[in-house]
C-alpha cells in the first residue's frame, strides 16, 4: 500500500497514474499527441503488472471507443483517452456510449482540428463534441487532472447518473508540463471508488438486447429520459466533488470564484487558461480596478442555474472561449452563458474572446487588454461587439 | 404507450427472445411467396436461407409466416423445386 506522496508529474502523466489507481478492467486506446503519454505509462502499468487490465491498442480512434462500449456493457470499468483528430474519428460511437448509458472515462489532451496541420492545444475538439451527450470536465493544471480523473469514474458509475465523461486537460500546456501533484494513496483511491456494480451487463443468463431500433413512437420517450439523466447529474457531480473535498483536502467546486468579492467585471475561463487570467486579475486589482474571475469546470451538463447565480449583480463578463464557432458569435462558451442570461432581469453585458487557438499563447497582456475592455463596456453600458479574436495580428483582433 | 418514465432503461430491451412480436410483415408491400405443397419436396432450403425466419416447419411440410414474411423473395429463388412463387398482393386480393 502506498501513502499520500508528492510526484512530478505532467497532465498526462497523473491522468494515467489516476487510473492506474482506479483499477479500470479494460483500456482501449489509439496513442495520439498531445495524449500519447498516458496511453505509453498506462501500457507500461499493464507490462510491468502494476495493473490488472486488459489493454486493447485499437487499430483506430474509431474501433477504440468500439471496443470500450463492448467492455462497459459487459460491466467492466472502462477507460480511453484521446485528442483532436482522434476524438473526431471517434464521433458517432460517441453517441452509442452516451445513448447506451455507459459509464466510460475518457481523458482528452485538448488539440487543434485540421487544417492546417497543428498538435497544439485549443478546444475544437472537445467543443465540437459537446452535443454528444458526454459530461465534460476541464482541467486547470496537473493536480486537477489527477483528482478529477478519479472522481470521473465515481460520477460516470453512479446509478443516478450511468453516463460517459470526458475528462480533458488542455495539450501540451497542461499534458507535458511537470508539476509537483499530491497523490492519493491507493487505499484512499479504493475507499472512495468501490468496483463498479454495473446495472444491466451483457450476461448469458440474464440476456438483455442494447442498441436496438428506437421507431418514432419511442425515440423521443428514449432520448428525453437521457436529457433528464443528464440535467440531473450536475446535482450528483456536486456531492462527489463535495465528498472528495471533505475526504481528501481538496476545494473544487463545478465554478470556482477568484477575487469576486466586490467584482464589477470578470473573467470566465475554463481549463489553464485561467491560472494566467489569475495572475491578470492580481495586477489589475493591484491597481484598484474591480476585476474579478469565474472558472467553470463543468461545461457538460451546463450548470445553467449556477451560472446566473454566480454572474448575477456584474456589469460585464468575458468570457475566454479556447476555440472557434465558426459563423456565429464567438465559442460555444460565449453563446451558452449569454442564453443563460437572456431572461435575467439585470443582467451583465456578455462579450466573448476566443483566444489561442492552435497552441498560440494567451498571456496577461491579453487578459488585461479584456478587461480594460470590459471596464469601458460596463463604464458605458454598451456592448458593440459579440467576440473579438484575441491572439491574432490583422484588423477586428486582439493582437498579437 | 409507455412515457418517458416507463421505457425501460435508454430503450435496452429486458425480456429476451421477444423478437416475434415485431411484426416485421408489415412491411411487406408488393409481393408474397405462395408454397406449391404438391412442388415442395421437403428438402428445407427455404427455411435454413429465409432471413427472417418467417418459415415454419410442420411434421412434413412448410409453411409461411405471414406474420413476418417481408416479401424479399429469396426462399423462392432459392427453392430448388420450383413450388415456391412470388405473387403480387393485389393478385392475392
Ligand atoms: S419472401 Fe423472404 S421473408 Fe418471406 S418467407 Fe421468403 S425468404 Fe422469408
Ligand atoms: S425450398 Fe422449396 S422444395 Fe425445399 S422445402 Fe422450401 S418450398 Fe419445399
Amino acid at each position: 500500500m502506498m501513502a499520500r506522496k508528492v510526484l512530478a508529474l505532467n497532465g498526462d502523466e497523473a491522468a494515467a497514474y489516476a487510473v492506474k489507481q482506479c483499477k479500470p478492467d479494460v483500456i482501449a486506446a489509439y496513442p495520439i499527441t498531445p495524449q500519447t503519454i498516458i496511453v505509453e505509462r498506462l501500457s507500461d502499468f499493464v507490462a510491468d503488472g502494476e495493473l490488472d487490465a486488459e489493454f486493447i491498442s485499437a487499430e483506430s480512434e474509431h474501433s477504440a471507443l468500439s471496443a470500450c462500449i463492448g467492455a462497459s456493457a459487459m460491466g467492466a470499468r472502462t477507460y480511453t483517452a484521446t485528442a483532436s483528430q482522434g476524438l473526431a474519428l471517434m464521433y458517432e460511437m460517441l453517441f452509442v456510449a452516451s445513448s447506451f448509458r455507459l459509464p466510460i472515462v475518457m481523458s482528452v489532451a485538448n488539440r487543434a482540428l485540421n487544417s492546417p496541420l497543428n498538435i497544439w492545444n485549443d478546444m475544437s475538439d472537445t467543443m465540437g463534441a459537446r452535443d454528444c451527450g458526454w459530461i465534460q470536465i476541464y482541467n486547470e493544471n496537473a493536480q486537477e487532472v489527477y483528482d478529477f480523473t478519479i472522481q470521473s469514474f465515481r460520477i460516470a458509475e453512479d446509478h443516478r447518473v450511468l453516463l460517459p465523461v470526458m475528462v480533458c486537460h488542455d495539450g501540451f500546456v497542461v499534458s507535458h508540463s511537470t508539476e509537483g501533484v499530491e497523490t492519493l494513496s491507493d487505499s484512499e483511491v479504493d475507499s472512495f471508488l468501490p468496483p463498479r456494480t454495473p446495472v444491466y451487463p451483457l450476461d448469458v443468463e440474464n440476456p438483455v438486447t442494447i442498441g436496438c431500433v428506437g421507431v418514432p413512437e419511442y425515440y423521443p420517450e428514449i432520448k428525453y429520459q437521457q436529457e433528464v439523466a443528464t440535467k440531473k447529474s450536475i446535482q450528483t457531480i456536486k456531492e462527489i466533488i463535495n465528498e472528495f473535498n471533505e475526504s481528501f483536502g481538496r476545494n473544487y467546486d463545478i465554478i470556482e470564484k477568484y477575487q469576486m468579492d466586490g467584482a464589477e467585471v470578470a473573467l470566465l475561463t475554463i481549463g489553464s487558461a485561467s491560472g494566467t487570467a489569475k495572475d491578470a486579475v492580481d495586477e489589475m486589482r493591484a491597481e484598484g480596478k474591480p476585476v474579478g474571475l469565474l472558472k467553470l469546470r463543468l461545461f457538460r451538463p451546463l450548470p445553467v442555474e449556477d451560472l446566473r447565480k454566480a454572474l448575477s449583480g456584474l456589469k460585464a463578463v468575458g468570457v475566454i472561449d479556447r476555440h472557434i464557432s465558426f459563423g456565429s458569435m464567438g465559442g460555444a462558451l460565449n453563446m451558452e452563458v449569454r442564453a443563460a442570461l437572456y431572461e435575467m432581469r439585470e443582467r451583465p453585458h456578455v462579450m466573448g474572446f476566443p483566444a489561442g487557438l492552435g497552441g498560440r499563447d494567451i498571456r496577461v497582456e491579453h487578459f488585461i487588454k479584456i478587461t480594460e475592455e470590459l471596464l469601458r463596456i460596463a463604464e458605458r453600458d454598451v456592448l458593440e461587439e459579440d467576440y473579438r479574436v484575441v491572439g491574432c495580428r490583422g484588423p477586428g483582433c486582439i493582437g498579437p | 404507450m409507455k412515457t418517458w418514465e416507463e421505457v425501460p432503461f435508454a430503450g435496452y430491451i429486458l425480456e429476451p427472445g421477444n423478437a416475434e412480436s415485431y411484426r416485421t410483415g408489415d412491411w411487406r408491400s408488393r409481393q408474397k411467396p405462395v408454397i406449391n405443397q404438391e412442388k415442395c419436396t421437403f428438402c428445407l432450403l427455404c427455411w435454413i436461407y429465409c432471413p427472417d425466419g418467417a418459415i415454419t416447419r410442420r411434421e412434413s411440410k412448410v409453411e409461411i409466416d405471414y406474420y413476418h414474411c417481408k416479401g424479399c423473395g429469396i426462399c423462392a429463388y432459392e427453392c430448388p423445386s420450383g413450388a415456391i412463387r412470388m405473387k403480387s398482393e393485389a393478385e392475392e386480393a
